[in-house]
């Protein structure tokens, strides 16, 4: 058997052996390898930056354990930089298994900036629907959550004053890893108008460019490279910066791989009669 | 997490890690621990966050009027009747809760879709070129979207020049699946990062926590 | 099937209707549907977890291939169920933690175990076997190495190409298939308010 035949016949074990190390290695040393912050995550950032001081934002944090690795690091980062500039935070989350990583992404983040649950921020917890909640919200908050997740009636709680639909809100950002962002770009951002930016999975982002284009959504942070420039915007050091070097670890590894299966081939497919 | 709490974490994570070696019972014993774990979890905040506060809140609780209690009890009604498909004759009137939601979320589809995604895609496509160079992206991307759309009907068949049109249509999706291939490398890896983070930093100690 | 579909009708064009009316009597109504659907979604839910249980006590009964670890599922279903619908969900309960300890890790260890399928079927099947493949290959590595921190180490023009990249040549084929898909799902919508597509309600008796 030739050396490129070889190649073409490798045990996947192998490459999985390959793909571990390479997440590891850098992890274990890593090298900080600089991280440029993109246009579509400086728009992100600067269209919370130009809130005035006590806005209303609606955060819909939609996403479970399953892209928690890309999608918390965002959420903590952004979670941060709208207690840094003191806004007033309503948390949401459309899926099921969300409450579960919404309630210490809050406490991160809150613990952090120093900001009191129902003074600055709060967690209306959970609610099926997507659409039917997304657009219950241009009519009446309390009509789809009466109580938040700990069940206090929202009367109760001052941040809530006043604050009842989508006239109330100044921005809306979710932060997802399914089609929800298709019905926030439907609902909140065309029906209702309101300014709108998404966080979502690297898998997803390319699908959202043509709502950057069309201003229907003013920021895109994609994927944990995202988070990572968002955490480097933020002048913070979180689970995404750290995991740059050994993305770019891993991808090179890929990318090798994909060249030398093609060069194999090339070869193997010459030397056939 | 406890230390308790940590170990069994990373103990179900090599588990899973199993499965890169072959199939075998520890990974199937967790592949059915999260399915149940997953569903219980789901049953419990449907009832705490939804059934609570929408359903069994406004007919035993705060003002209630009979217009009010009506309009709880239609909901918690619809409700059961879509757990009445477990029974076979209770088939039919299960069939009206479908149709209740089908009928809604095709109601909110029509709009929805019409205002975000065709009028206003549309509406940025056809707009003047931007100034100077930006006009050849400004015009690559109307080549791109008219190619595109030419290569998706396929009421025509794809000769002449609607085939050229599809042809390079066919050129711009290779770049956008390219593109959408390369992303999802990046966010399969970056699932792994944090999992491998996990076991070196919070079960293994060996990267600094902060 | 006929009330069904008076129901599915009568339903769909009143929400339709009920966008473009701004009276605000309207729009509590429209309020109100919204919110009964949301709590009839989270029925089909717990419906879904029923279906489940039904299935693996099924397995259960008749003792077929890898009964045990059904009796995993309906026992986890089961405690969890209990202890959350008892103490709640939020930090601090017991659901809280066996979601930390269990749910959690699993759900992503599951899918990080897509890495390395991911890399193991690009280097087996990730051919350039013509014009297209050869495309969308390139372009594929492009973005692998570009939107990466060592792609700026490589070549200080990378992540301004692979932005390009997605700037034109991809926002213009998503932005077809958007509008392909909005086409899609109008008409599909359409079809189902107006009791042309039926599949929805299974096959009547």
């Amino acid at each position: 058997m030739s050396v490129m035949s070889r190649i073409l016949a490798i045990d996947r074990r192998m490459i999985f052996l390959f793909i571990g190390l390479g997440t590891a290695v850098p992890l274990l040393w890593p090298v900080n390898l600089p991280i440029t912050v993109t246009p579509r995550v400086e728009a992100a950032y600067q269209t919370i930056e130009a809130l005035p001081e006590g806005s209303t934002v609606l955060i819909a944090m939609d996403f479970e354990p399953d892209t928690m690795a890309e999608l918390l690091p965002m959420s903590i980062a952004v979670l941060r930089h709208c207690f840094r500039k003191n806004l007033k935070v309503i948390a949401i989350t459309l899926y099921p298994a969300g409450p579960g990583l919404v309630e210490p992404a809050l406490r991160i983040a809150a613990t952090a900036e120093h900001k009191e649950r129902n003074k600055d921020y709060t967690f209306l917890g959970y609610k099926s629907g997507f659409q039917t909640v997304m657009i219950g919200f241009g009519e009446s908050i309390r009509q789809q959550y009466p109580v938040d997740f700990y069940q206090t009636p929202l009367d109760s709680i001052p941040i809530m004053k006043g604050v009842d639909s989508y006239a109330h809100i100044d921005l809306v950002i979710n932060l997802t890893a399914s089609s929800a962002a298709d019905y926030w770009i439907q609902f909140a951002a065309s029906r209702f108008h309101k300014a709108l930016i998404l966080g979502t999975t690297a898998v997803m982002a390319t699908d959202y460019y043509p709502y950057l284009s069309s201003r229907q959504v003013l920021g895109l942070v994609g994927g944990m490279k995202g988070a990572a420039e968002y955490e480097k915007r933020m002048d913070l050091f979180g689970d995404a910066r750290r995991g740059m070097d050994a993305q770019s670890l891993v991808h090179v590894i890929i990318a090798l791989l994909v060249v030398l299966g093609n060069a194999a081939l090339f070869v193997t497919t010459r030397k056939a009669p | 997490m406890s230390l308790v709490e940590t170990w069994i974490a990373a103990f179900l994570t090599l588990c899973v890690f199993s499965f890169l070696y072959r199939d075998n019972p520890f990974y199937r014993f967790a592949e059915h621990l999260f399915v149940g774990a997953a569903a219980g979890y789901l049953l419990a905040v449907q009832y705490q966050n939804v059934i609570l506060p929408n359903v069994w809140m406004p007919l035993t609780s705060g003002t209630r009027t009979p217009l009010s209690i009506t309009l709880a009890v239609i909901p918690a009604i619809l409700g059961l009747l879509m757990l009445a498909r477990l029974w076979d004759r209770m088939a039919g009137p299960a069939r009206w809760a479908i149709a209740f939601y089908v009928g809604v979320y095709s109601g909110i589809a029509v709009p929805g879709y019409l205002q975000a995604q065709i009028f206003a895609q549309l509406s940025d496509a056809v707009k003047p070129f931007e100034p100077g160079w930006g006009a050849i992206n400004s015009a690559l991307i109307l080549l791109g979207l008219l190619t595109v759309l030419a290569y998706f009907f396929f009421s025509a068949p794809h000769r002449g020049v609607h085939g050229l049109g599809a042809r390079v249509g066919i050129w711009f999706l290779m770049i956008a699946f390219g593109a959408s291939f390369g992303y999802t490398v990046m966010a399969r890896v970056s699932l792994l990062i944090s999992r491998v983070q996990f076991l070196l930093r919070d079960w293994l100690h060996l990267i600094p926590t902060t | 099937m006929r009330i069904s579909l008076a129901i599915t009708f009568t339903v769909g064009a009143l929400l339709i209707a009920l966008f473009f009316i701004p009276n605000y009597q309207a729009q509590a109504v429209n309020a109100k549907i919204l919110e009964w659907a949301t709590i009839v979604y989270a029925f089909a839910l717990i419906l879904g977890s029923i279906s489940l249980w039904n299935t693996h006590w099924r397995k259960v009964k008749t003792q077929r291939e890898g009964w045990p670890y059904s009796v995993v599922t309906m026992t986890a279903l089961v405690i969890v169920t209990g202890l959350g619908v008892w103490q709640g969900v939020g930090e601090g309960s017991l659901v809280s933690r066996i979601y930390n300890m269990v749910n959690s890790p699993l759900a992503s260890t599951m899918f990080a175990l897509l890495a390395f399928f991911i890399a193991s079927a690009a280097f087996r099947a990730f051919r350039a076997r013509n014009v297209e493949a050869t495309l969308l290959l390139v372009t594929a590595v492009l973005m692998m190495i570009g939107r990466v921190s060592i792609g700026e180490f490589i070549w200080k023009g990378f992540p301004g190409f692979t932005e390009w990249l997605l700037d034109v040549p991809n926002l213009a084929a998503k932005r077809a298939i958007a509008i392909g898909v909005g086409l899609g799902a109008v008409s599909t919508a359409l079809k189902i308010i107006l009791g042309i597509e039926r599949s929805y309600l299974g096959r009547s008796r």
